[in-house]
């Protein structure tokens, strides 16, 4: 009986496709939406929702608004619906805030090189991506230049720091003879330093500091300050160096040649508003204004995040208590707190007469705020990676920081991707409370713009424009976490 | 049987001493896991630790790189002391290579890539070289066409040998196994130890946590018992089997020969 329903003999069944799929419309339609009588209910209340609301909703948006009028008066005459035409009138104070008209450019060039910097970081197919991601590290240091203007040096050594400093020390290969390779990480710090020397010297003086090497004269101090910035580049092209010449010699003549620029003062010739005119960034608002603190936010606020979760796993105990204490005090204060303690009590700890910028302080509050949130997120993945995976390295011979880099973080930001793109949404809707403080992101815009008499009565299509832009933004993160961690999947868990 | 007992005879065993522990103790905290551990192990030699759960097995073999520090008395290893001294700990475990109960393979990494990692990053190879190292070792452990998949596409018996293929890339002196098989079901067993012995052929110091007294027979020249943290005895496996001296050994020997 058995042997007659068999088509084939035992063992000799061959792979067949499988059944051809129950497809079309009206199966999916049953399938899904009715396929029992709660599930019909719903349907059917739902399509009798979205017929009261969409109809009316789209003719407010598109049927009957109003895309080009002169006042709001004009506008009713024109349509019942929204009203466009205002929202028209202000794009260009909406998108740059203050910024003065004749550089406007500069913010869309800006905009378009972040663009190009964005693609070879999120899309890892895109050709060429080794030399975009040099672009891509570069970036910041242009658009620093670009935004606020000014002689370029910033520029330069942002650019020197990031595509000579830190690729030689990243890749400089570590001779057995250095020890443990948080020699590296020293060297990072010094040129880090250094960096930050020309940095303060460019907030905190705005005249050159002449120790009486001006007596040398402009010309000769350019030409040491490019002979300084030539020797940082040496190891680039000399192959043969050993590893930890290397990183000295890159580090050394970076930090010497921020020290002279400090303290020689060269400006390469240029006048410090020579090439692009300084903007002050109080003069910054509007979409331009969130998207840089959106941006620098997340940029700078992820691997200090990072480095704050392995701080609080270390085994030494100084560190993991510093971290501990800082997640826990930023986690425990609101960022509206921290937003006015940077507006105002932060001038309380500064040398008399120095003036800190204040976009910069806000940044750096974003950044520590979000930081310790990311930390969290970060360690709950470091939690989930189990302990023979950091076995299995040290058995190897990886130092910590290479386990770290190698090993555990890939696949513990992996499983944080959720966590962080939240935060990261939760960042970047939260930029909007820097209107309390007097900074013009768009709601502050948009709340000075409703004060015109000639446009009273607007608010609705105000706060519906700024959402739209919001939820743009906002959405397509969260996409690309789901694209990311699609891409991510590697074939079953590993117990 | 008698063949079996051959291989392990005719495996050399070079007096060049590989590891030397003396006098070694080591505490979880107020509890004395390993009591007055001494043990020698010559280059080519080949050995067996078994012994009751708990016993402290895993931590003797998991003293040897460090992974976890004694306390008291001294490991030497190829010549090198251990102490908290990082570069030495590097220095051993560039030359010890170790196997895991649950494999411990990178998700996240390739087959292929697991076997390069510790070669371009510790012993700062080329990648080229390395993954031409890397094919001769899958090879060697039988399952080259498995370089491109991902750990949790394989099997665990192919995971195995794939952590397997991984120690060796490093070219290690010496191979440390913590129950390598007892993870596995048992017609995977068979792939597993059959790489093993083919290894100890060819000459490889090897330590050996494991409960398998076939392969303790077949290759290993050493069986060490382990109860309540001390080495209770060690012998030949002949002698360990058939004639065993304490009774803690006779007991835990018919208990697993009942099995
Ligand atoms: N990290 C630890 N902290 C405290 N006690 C531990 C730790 N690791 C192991 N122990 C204890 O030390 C003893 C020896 O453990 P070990 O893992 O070496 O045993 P084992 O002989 O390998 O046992 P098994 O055959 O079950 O693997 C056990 O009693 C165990 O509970
Ligand atoms: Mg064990």
């Amino acid at each position: 009986m058995e042997t007659a329903t068999r088509a084939y003999p035992p063992g000799e069944h061959p792979d067949q496709k499988p059944p051809i799929g129950q497809s079309g419309v009206l199966y999916w339609m049953h399938k899904n939406l009715f396929s029992s009588p709660f599930n019909v209910i719903l349907t059917l209340l739902t399509a009798y929702f979205l017929y009261l609301l969409l109809p009316p909703l789209f003719g407010w948006l598109m049927i009957d608004s109003v895309f080009v009028a002169d006042s709001r008066d004009h506008c009713r005459e024109l349509g019942s619906g929204a009203c466009w035409g205002f929202i028209g009138k202000r794009l260009g104070q909406f998108t740059y805030g203050f910024y003065p008209h004749d550089e406007r450019w500069r913010v869309v060039l800006c905009f378009a090189l972040f663009v190009a910097a964005c693609v070879p970081i999120l899309w890892d197919g895109a050709p060429n991506r080794k030399k975009w991601l040099y672009f891509a590290a570069a970036f910041p240091f242009i658009a620093f230049w670009l935004l606020i203007g000014g002689n370029g040096s910033i520029a330069a050594y942002g650019i020197l720091f990031a595509l000579v400093v830190v690729p030689v020390v990243y890749f400089s290969p570590i001779d057995d003879a250095d020890g443990a390779d948080t020699g590296g990480l020293t060297y990072v710090l010094l040129a880090v330093w250094a960096f930050l020397l020309i940095g303060l010297q460019n907030i905190f003086f705005s005249t050159d500091v002449d120790i009486g090497i001006g007596g040398l004269g402009n010309v000769m101090r350019t030409l040491i300050t490019l002979l300084l910035i030539g020797l940082t580049m040496v190891p680039l092209f000399h192959r043969g160096m050993a590893g930890k010449l290397r990183r000295q010699w890159a580090t050394g003549f970076f930090a010497l040649a921020a020290l002279w620029h400090f303290v020689g003062g060269t400006n390469f010739g240029f006048s410090s508003d020579h090439l692009l005119t300084i903007v002050d960034t109080d003069q910054f608002g509007g979409f331009m204004l969130t998207m840089v603190i959106g941006v620098t936010g997340i940029v700078v606020s992820l691997p200090l995040g990072i480095l704050l979760a392995l701080g609080r796993q270390s085994d030494l105990h100084i560190i993991r208590w510093v971290c501990t204490g800082f997640i826990e005090f930023i986690r425990g204060v609101p960022l509206i707190a921290l937003l006015f303690v940077a507006s105002t009590m932060l001038n309380y700890f500064l040398p008399p007469g120095s003036n800190f910028d204040l976009l910069l302080r806000v940044l750096i509050m974003v950044v520590l705020f979000s930081a310790a949130y990311l930390a969290e997120v970060v360690r709950g993945g470091l939690q989930a990676i189990p302990k023979g995976q950091t076995e299995a390295a040290d058995a190897m011979g990886l130092r910590y920081w290479q386990s770290m880099r190698l090993i555990v973080l890939p696949q513990a930001l992996k499983i944080s991707i959720p966590g962080i793109v939240n935060t990261f949404i939760g960042l970047f809707k939260d930029t909007t409370l820097v209107v309390i403080i007097g900074l013009l992101d768009p709601l502050g815009i948009g709340r000075a713009s409703l004060s015109d008499t000639k446009w009273q009565g607007l608010s609705t299509e105000v706060y519906v424009f700024i959402a739209i832009f919001f939820f743009i933004c906002c959405f397509s993160m969260s996409r690309y976490s789901i694209y990311l961690e699609n891409k991510l999947h590697t074939g079953h868990r590993e117990d | 049987m008698n063949d079996k007992t051959e291989l392990a005879a005719q495996l050399a065993v070079s007096d060049q001493q590989m590891i030397r522990i003396q006098q070694m103790h080591k505490w979880y905290g107020q509890f004395h896991v390993l009591k007055d551990i001494n043990l020698t192990v010559n280059a080519g030699e080949r050995i067996v630790v078994c012994g009751p759960s708990g016993s402290g097995k895993s931590t003797l073999i998991r003293c040897i790189n460090r992974l976890e520090e004694h306390q008291k008395g001294e490991i030497w290893v190829d010549g090198t002391e251990l102490t908290s001294d990082l570069k030495q700990i590097e220095q051993i475990r560039r030359e010890v290579g170790m196997v895991f109960q649950h494999f411990n393979l990178f998700p996240h990494l390739t087959v292929l890539e697991n076997c390069t990692l510790a070669p371009i990053w510790v012993r700062k190879m080329p990648k080229a070289e390395a993954e031409q190292v890397a094919r001769k070792y899958l090879e060697r452990v039988k399952i080259p066409e498995q370089a491109d998949k991902y750990p949790g596409q394989l099997s665990g018996g192919q995971q195995q040998r794939v952590a397997i293929a991984r120690s060796l890339c490093m070219n290690p002196k010496i191979m440390l196994f913590d129950e390598p098989t007892s993870a596995l079901d048992p017609e995977m067993i068979k792939e597993v130890l059959d790489v093993m012995v083919e290894l100890a052929r060819d000459g490889m110091t090897m330590i050996c946590v494991t409960h398998e007294m076939g392969f303790a027979k077949t290759v290993a020249n050493r069986v060490i018992f382990m109860d309540e943290g001390e080495i209770i005895e060690q012998n030949e496996p002949e002698e360990f089997f058939n004639n065993p001296q304490s009774p803690r050994t006779q007991e835990f020997l018919s208990q697993i020969l009942l099995h």
